[in-house]
């Protein structure tokens, strides 16, 4: 779908964040020009679209507890990979899981999913219940922890 | 839009600030006064929503409030991306990676491949552009993982220790 020039101009307004304000879909309308209702009505329609996943706060895992985050790296028998990449995605625990490209010879994996806990001890769970589900189909496996959050600003797009 | 939960049962959040996290988690309302129907749902004034959403953002338990953009819907793109940075020259990098309007979000990570980041613009040729700059101003080979499928997105930790229907999705 194509972005016409109010919504460039409405993502790079809210991009950041909504303002703190009482009515802050006004708030950003007085910003475009335009009014509070025009903005709501055509944030209903990008969800609708799925142009927004959804409007909300993001949290500092970290700062909730969470504290092992493990990205789990496999390399998983091309045929099957979508099957299962599909299973892996449905585990309660995996919050993002992908297909990617292999970077041979030092990366042969293709499959990633995003494991969080408590403790490191939890990842390594998920990661097991993970690892059974491939079976056969899984040649090789890491599990990358992130030991610092450098940035965590969201997308910014630049001025169109 | 389906999604994991977990629940953290040990955290240190105030109980009330937990909840309200809980609760903004998603469907913000699009209404006049949408602090004010979140604050009637959790029995809080809309003033005690607002500052307490602030004071949220500005320690940092929240990174960020407002409407996530899936910018692929409009021809932009997201790509994962590492470099491999030795680790003398870790900060300087960071420095450089982070500088980049473009750079998302940002982990180092146990591995090799010890900087791992996210690079997002409205269009594919933007992120190639940037994915360059930072391969030219680094001076190392920026690997890229561009997703080629996406099986599952969408984790919701909870900050509140109450169980609400656990790995509903």
């Amino acid at each position: 779908m194509a972005l016409d020039e109010f919504d460039r101009r409405l993502i790079a307004a809210t991009q950041s964040g909504l303002p703190l304000v009482a009515r802050p879909y006004e708030a950003v309308g007085a910003m475009l020009g335009v009014s509070g209702q025009i903005v709501r009505e055509r944030l209903a329609q990008m969800l609708e679209q799925g142009l927004i996943r959804r409007i909300g706060a993001v949290p500092n895992h970290y700062r909730l507890g969470y504290v092992a985050n493990g990205m789990t790296v496999w390399d998983v028998e091309d045929s099957q990979v979508d099957a299962l990449g599909d299973q892996v995605g449905a585990l309660p625990g995996v919050s993002h899981c992908y297909r990617r490209p292999r970077r041979l010879p030092h990366w042969p994996y293709n499959l990633f999913a995003m494991v969080h806990g408590r403790e490191r001890c939890e990842v390594e769970r998920q990661a097991q219940a993970i690892r059974q589900m491939l079976g056969d189909a899984c040649r090789a496996s890491d599990i990358l922890y992130s030991t610092a959050i450098l940035k965590k600003t969201g997308l910014r797009l630049k001025e169109f | 839009m389906s999604r994991a939960e977990l629940s953290a049962g040990d955290v240190q959040l105030d109980p009330v600030d937990a909840r309200l996290i809980d609760r903004l988690h998603d469907n913000f309302p699009l209404t006049e006064r949408p602090f004010a129907d979140v604050g009637r749902e959790l029995g809080l004034d809309e003033e005690t929503v607002l500052e307490r959403l602030r004071t949220l953002l500005s320690q940092g338990t929240l990174t960020r409030f407002g409407p996530m953009f899936q910018i692929e819907r409009a021809g932009g793109e997201f790509v994962l991306a590492a470099l491999e940075v030795p680790e003398a020259d870790f900060a300087r990098v960071a420095q450089i990676v982070n500088e980049m309007p473009e750079v998302a979000h940002n982990y180092r990570r146990a591995h090799r491949m010890n900087m791992w980041f996210v690079v997002a613009a409205s269009s594919s040729e933007e992120v190639q552009a940037a994915l360059r700059a930072i391969g030219e101003r680094t001076g190392l080979q920026v690997h890229a993982f561009p997703k080629e499928r996406e099986y599952f997105v969408g984790l919701r930790l909870r900050a509140g220790s109450e169980d609400t229907g656990h790995g509903t999705r």
